[in-house]
């Protein structure tokens, strides 16, 4: 145990010399990384499926939440930014831990964790700017009740400290304390995945499986319990590294067998079905009770192991279907999909806060669905051309620093 | 090339889809849909009490959003008490409210046992979730509060119907109700008994133009507007999950 963590301790920085031992190391170790320089565009484009889906979610119910993932099935988008983002932090971070070692690679996901969480405080900033308006002017007799949600600006002082603490953390915000915590556990889970990624998934679940049994979960102010829980939610993340440092190689036999193609479409379809008697209750006839009895409630919080396998069966279909070197990802058309999921932390924030922006004009104007569908088609062609600009800053007017800019766009991705 | 026409067709057809901006001055029926007001579970008891002619006594446990406050005449209890009156004239419909504000569903039961034995309800009404929701109480204590509390009130004779929250846009960024809608759906589910869907009918209510939920309105019309068509819904409700109705009572 001393051996390997010295190993790791010590970063290959001596030049030439430790070349040799560098190359043993990385073909000893149990993980493999696809060959340099290949983006993998599929990720791209679900991750910056899953932001626009996020975003629309977020938005009072319209016609177009009928387009996003959760109405045809367990899963939602959240899986997807969780599962991809799993996958390319250990992308990106894995060769950083091959190439540089343990403490240059950790450094470097402190670096982004602490930007996400500078972005949510910031996020958590417009959102106490919208809540006060909405206190200080809006008094309908309805609603006296739900107000009290608004007693804790009474104690500003407690509340702000509690939220730079991500304890106090308003609705839609849950995503970035999330992945906060699954950055400052990636270290420990690539340290452990280049021992043994196997095991590693394994201790995985484990905590997965011991988080189910003893009710385990984060707690939050001034009440409650985090909305995702992490020590849930990990799971998602390791299984994206795992795949991404190899396993999804390693699992390629299994997922081009058409045993498995046909349980994936049976489940994918019995969870449609399930999802259908949501809004047509008139289905649920022929739905078992027994089958309802032990299947609700399906747990957002601790990722039900209905959603989980529902996000595996859709995983594997659309790998199957959509290979790798499909000519589409490259299409001009789904350029902006791609670009959004390239820069997802940025994006990410700015459908946050559009979404906040969003329910603000909405109830302002008294929003019909004709202005929802504007708002929802802006906020997305807004993030798009953000996207953009970014995607600009980082190729053309950030060139000078050129050596730099590579890097910047893969860490990005983390 | 093919995929993003299609999403691009979808949006156009969102668009196209979508209705015109409502007009917000012409009052609509606040009707609601069947399928919001069907159930398949029943209500024995109240069927039974109707049929022998025997006094309807109703009990509403509730939190603040099962009142108006200084206008309770027209809060929904009471405008149910007066639909069921109008559409079962041979009944005596007596109505109750126990109104307990920031009370959770895990605080309100215990005194669930003494509310009974003073009142003997034949149905008893059962809106909770805001304040759980509110305070983000753990679902599953959540679940296990409701499934409790169902259980008390059907052993102490009564039947039972849960009513889920309101649908409070404006709130909608800081409360996550979802979890606390599913889960009472889990319990009702359960126990075989009526769910009446505020949240969804408000909901649709909303959607459909009948009422603006986002209005900052500081009056207190538009709570009794939305009181009156809840109490009207519930009503129906009632009486169709009692087999009441005018096909039904032969």
């Amino acid at each position: 145990m001393t051996s390997i963590a010295d190993q790791v301790a010590s970063p290959p920085i001596a030049g030439p010399a430790d070349q040799p031992a560098k190359a043993a190391r990385s073909a000893a170790s149990a993980i493999t990384l696809p060959a340099v320089g290949e983006r993998e565009l599929r990720l791209d484009l679900f991750r910056g499926l899953a932001l626009w889906l996020i975003f629309i979610d977020h938005l009072p119910p319209s016609l177009l939440t009928w387009f996003t993932l959760r109405n045809y099935g367990f899963s939602d988008a959240t899986e997807i930014f969780i599962f991809i983002s799993g996958y390319t932090a250990a992308f990106v971070y894995g060769r950083a831990l091959l190439e540089s070692g343990f403490v240059v690679a950790t450094a470097r996901i402190l670096r982004r964790a602490w930007q996400i969480y500078v972005a949510h405080v910031f996020l958590f900033t417009i959102f106490l700017a919208e809540i006060s308006y909405v206190a200080t002017s809006f008094e309908n007799p309805l609603y006296s009740e739900e107000m009290g949600i608004m007693d804790f600006l009474k104690q500003p002082d407690v509340t702000i400290v509690q939220a730079l603490l991500l304890r106090f953390r308003p609705v839609n915000m849950d995503v970035l304390p999330l992945y906060i915590v699954l950055m400052l556990s990636l270290p420990l889970i690539l340290f452990l995945m280049r021992w043994r990624p196997d095991v590693t998934l394994g201790l995985s679940a484990l905590l997965y499986a011991v988080t189910w049994e003893f009710d385990l979960y984060f707690t939050s102010y001034p009440n409650g319990f985090w909305a995702f829980n992490p020590l849930a939610w990990q799971l998602l993340f390791v299984f994206g590294a795992w795949c991404a440092l190899g396993g999804a190689r390693r699992m390629s036999h299994m997922l081009s067998s058409p045993i498995t193609l046909w349980v994936c479409i049976a489940y994918l379809a019995f969870s449609f079905y399930v999802t259908l008697t949501w809004y047509v209750p008139q289905l649920s006839v022929l739905m078992p009770r027994v089958i309802e009895h032990w299947m609700y409630p399906i747990d957002k919080t601790d990722l039900d192991v209905l959603r989980f396998a529902h996000f595996l069966a859709l995983a594997a279909v659309t790998v199957r279907f959509l290979p790798k070197s499909w000519a589409g990802l490259k299409s001009p058309w789904l350029r902006p999909l791609v670009l959004c999921g390239q820069h997802s932390l940025e994006i990410f924030c700015l459908g946050v806060f559009l979404a906040f922006a969003g329910h603000f004009i909405l109830a302002e104007i008294g929003g019909g669905a004709a202005l929802h569908a504007l708002i929802s088609l802006s906020g997305i062609l807004i993030m798009c051309g953000v996207a953009w600009v970014i995607s600009w800053y980082k190729h053309v007017a950030d060139k000078s620093g050129a050596k730099k800019a590579a890097n910047a766009d893969l860490a990005g991705g983390g | 090339m093919k995929p993003g026409l299609i999403l691009g067709a979808l949006w156009l057809a969102a668009i196209a889809a979508a209705p015109p901006a409502r007009a917000d001055d012409a009052p609509k029926a606040c009707d609601v849909p069947d399928n919001l007001l069907s159930t398949e579970s029943v209500l024995p008891r109240v069927a039974d009490a109707v049929k022998a002619g025997r006094t309807l006594d109703i009990l509403v446990i509730g939190s603040r959003s099962s009142t108006i406050t200084s206008a309770e005449a027209s809060a929904y209890p009471a405008r149910l008490q007066a639909n069921l009156k109008d559409r079962l004239p041979q009944v005596t419909v007596n109505l109750a409210t126990e109104i307990q504000p920031r009370t959770s569903s895990e605080e309100a039961v215990p005194g669930f046992v003494k509310l009974m034995e003073g009142k003997k309800p034949t149905l008893v009404i059962w809106q909770t979730g805001t304040v759980d929701a509110m305070r983000s109480v753990d679902p599953d204590d959540f679940r296990n509060a409701v499934d409790a509390g169902v259980v008390a009130l059907q052993e102490a004779g009564a039947d039972v119907i849960l009513i889920n929250p309101q649908y409070s846009p404006r709130t909608e960024t800081m409360i996550s109700v979802t979890p606390y809608l599913d889960n009472m759906r889990a319990v009702a589910q359960g126990h075989d008994i009526p769910l009446f869907d505020r949240f969804a009918i408000m909901h649709q209510w909303n959607d459909e133009g009948d009422f603006d939920l986002f209005s900052a309105a500081h009056g207190i019309d538009l709570a009794k507007r939305v009181h009156d068509c809840l109490g009207r819904a519930l009503s129906k409700f009632v009486i169709d999950a009692a087999h009441l109705g005018p096909a039904q009572q032969n």
